[in-house]
């Protein structure tokens, strides 16, 4: 049986800023319990990636993001056909998406902490400023994963702490 | 052949059609079409913004980096330079492919086979499915996966799940699904245990079944139209690729073998590490990437190809039952003694996910994937040479080192690079044969993409921050004026702005 939470955080940790999210997962993995706690990680979303959601409680995609307005953003997410599927990389709303063709039922309660990215040269690591960013969302996403409960997390949700 | 199609002479007169990127491939590249005012092409090239900076990248890194240095190349085949790099690295200190310890040998080749597995399905389903289902101009809003799980349920889900399958195979002997750790200098930093042998035990003659069926689909598909898919985006040439000493399908380590369009061998269990005195690589203007070429024919006969057909042409046999009934058939299917139809590469690539399956359910009922002789050293060298038959083709890695351990000297041909020649003639064969003289549309202009996809290149490093594939095509008169333009923005919205 999967561990109930899922920790998915994406991108490449050799273009700069693209490695928030594996980033993020290292700092859980080093100071959270990871009892209910499974923790993922890829260069991009893909279609198979669905059938990770598989019996989860909650699942937090962690990526970096160029369009955050702040520090980081965590939303709720739910399916949607957009049409990133006609890349190869898929959005989590895509994979979601995928997840219920296949399940035929909805997926479990899915978020996404974005990080604020600016540079992605390959070879670099992260930026001043990325740098801050992952600290405050490393804080942000302790205390999620500390309080693995759906209200507490759809409370939390469309907050933005100031960079 | 198709190259008088590379170079107009009037090319300032000409209009200019701009497929950029092409999509469903991974990584970055375009295709320039220029026409004439009949709508005639008169050039056709595949150019690719392919990141070549790597070697570089690595020069001044200790050695033994490079087995996880090397996957920050690729998010679809990481184990395969993965595997190229520790087979290189295996050279620096002192052991050769035969004296590897068993275990390591095996558990490497299981991990080979998984990765071959999963980058072959993700190909096959996610990425060309839906050409080959729905057709190569079917409404753009039905070419993805996702629309094949609308469908076809079945094949879709089948599809997802073998990838899945050969990525547990990845993540249980390196460790993770990617950038997993599993081989180093001269072995392997960990066996199965008898569980995670169990758990892949599991599932594995469901996938087997799964495979033998998308055999049968693209046999299917591909007889359903004989005529078209044996000609369209067909090209004649030489193929290279590795084969056991009996001339078997070999994936992991072999000699080097070479045929012509007509079968004869122009040459035979190579070694690879005198690669150099065999395959030369040849730069033009136009691209990044470079054209890789057999030196005794030369550079104008010498281009080859590589990858599933490529071996599959080759190999004398497959070691696997129902993989090798699979390519007996394959090969009947066409009456001369090399299959040149470009689109069979679907097929062959199928073949292989068969055989992948069937050698890893053999590696599984093994003992010695369980054993714990894992890494051997030799005598300290300066050089390492790597090669193996990664999903897209040949891939070589080539290490130079100083005294104190530290990369001097990289050179890698990937995979991509082999099959450049290749894809461009192909582009050019379908600009000539299929679209020359009509009216371009997006659909019609897809036919291109499904050439180049065919060979399931993969053009850059896969990053989903430069990976979103905006496509852009442009329309420019013959007076140099844009007179239509379709955007595929990188969320996947499409507008077209008429001038």
């Amino acid at each position: 049986m999967p561990k109930p939470v899922l920790l998915f955080g994406y991108g490449n940790l050799s273009r700069g800023d693209d490695a928030l999210g594996p980033l993020l997962l290292e700092y859980v993995e080093s100071h959270c319990s990871l009892d209910a706690i499974e923790i993922l990680s890829d260069f991009q979303l893909q279609i198979e990636h669905a059938l990770d959601l598989e019996n989860r409680r909650l699942v937090l995609f962690v990526d970096a993001s160029v369009a955050c307005a702040e520090a980081f953003d965590f939303t709720v997410l739910e399916p949607a056909r957009d049409k990133s599927y006609t890349t190869h990389a898929m959005s989590p709303a895509a994979v979601l998406d995928v997840y219920q063709s296949i399940k035929k039922q909805l997926p479990p309660p899915c978020f996404l902490l974005s990080i604020k990215a600016g540079k992605f040269e390959l070879g670099e690591g992260l930026s001043a400023n990325a740098e801050h960013n992952l600290e405050q969302a490393c804080s942000f996403a302790g205390r999620l994963l500390s309080n693995p409960d759906l209200d507490f997390w759809l409370k939390q949700a469309n907050t933005v702490l100031s960079a | 052949m198709y190259e008088h199609l590379e170079t107009a002479e009037n090319r300032d007169s000409l209009k200019r059609v701009v497929v950029d990127p092409v999509s469903r491939v991974e990584g970055h590249g375009k295709v320039t079409l220029l026409l004439d005012e009949n709508n005639k092409v008169q050039q056709a090239r595949l150019h690719i913004v392919e990141f070549r900076g790597f070697e570089r990248f690595i020069q001044g890194r200790p050695y033994w980096e490079l087995p996880v240095l090397v996957q920050r190349l690729c998010g679809i085949c990481p184990v395969s330079h993965h595997l190229a790099a520790a087979k290189a690295i295996d050279q620096l200190v002192g052991i050769d492919p035969d004296n590897l310890p068993v275990s390591a040998d095996k558990l490497r080749r299981l991990l080979h086979f998984g990765q071959v597995l999963q980058s072959h399905a993700l190909h096959f389903f996610h990425l060309s499915s839906p050409d080959l289902l729905f057709g190569f101009e079917s409404d753009i809003s039905k070419r993805s996966i996702v629309a094949v799980l609308a469908e076809y349920p079945d094949i879709g889900v089948q599809g997802v799940k073998l990838r899945k399958y050969g990525q547990e195979v990845i993540r249980m002997v390196s460790g993770k699904r990617i950038h997993g750790t599993g081989a180093i200098a001269g072995g392997m930093n960990k066996s199965l245990t008898k569980a995670e042998r169990d758990y892949l035990l599991e599932d594995i003659d469901q996938m087997i079944t799964w495979a033998e069926g998308s055999v049968a689909l693209i046999k299917k598909v591909h007889c359903s139209n004989l005529p078209y898919y044996d000609d369209f985006a067909t090209i004649r040439s030489n193929y290279l690729g590795l084969t056991k000493p009996d001339g078997a399908l070999e994936l992991y380590h072999g000699g080097i073998r070479a045929k012509n369009e007509h079968g004869e061998t122009l040459m035979d269990h190579i070694d690879y590490c005198k690669y150099n005195d065999y395959i030369h690589e040849e730069v033009r203007s136009w691209t990044y990437m470079k054209f890789p070429y057999l030196l005794s024919l030369g550079q104008a006969q010498g281009w080859y190809r590589v990858g599933p057909l490529a071996r599959v042409n080759n190999c004398d046999y497959i070691d696997t039952p129902l993989a090798e009934a699979a390519r007996v058939e394959f090969k009947a299917h066409s009456g001369e003694a090399m299959v040149h139809s470009t689109l069979a590469f679907h097929w062959t690539r199928l073949i292989e996910v068969l055989h992948c399956a069937e050698s890893i359910k053999v590696l599984l009922n093994d003992p010695d994937i369980m054993g714990s002789d894992l890494v051997a050293q030799g005598e300290k060298r300066y050089e390492g040479i790597g090669v193996i038959e990664a999903p897209r083709g040949t891939l070589f890695h080539h290490y130079q080192v100083d005294e104190n351990d530290i990369v001097t000297k990289a050179n890698l041909i990937v995979s991509t690079t082999s099959n450049n020649m290749a894809m461009n003639e192909s582009v050019r064969q379908v600009a000539a044969e299929y679209l020359s003289g009509r009216e371009l549309t997006e659909p019609l202009l897809n036919n291109l993409e499904v050439a180049i996809r065919a060979y399931d290149p993969c053009l850059s490093c896969a990053t989903h921050a430069v990976g979103k594939m905006p496509l852009q095509l442009e329309l420019v008169d013959a007076g140099g004026k844009l007179i239509d333009k379709l955007v595929k923005h990188s969320d996947g919205q499409i507008e077209r702005n008429n001038a």
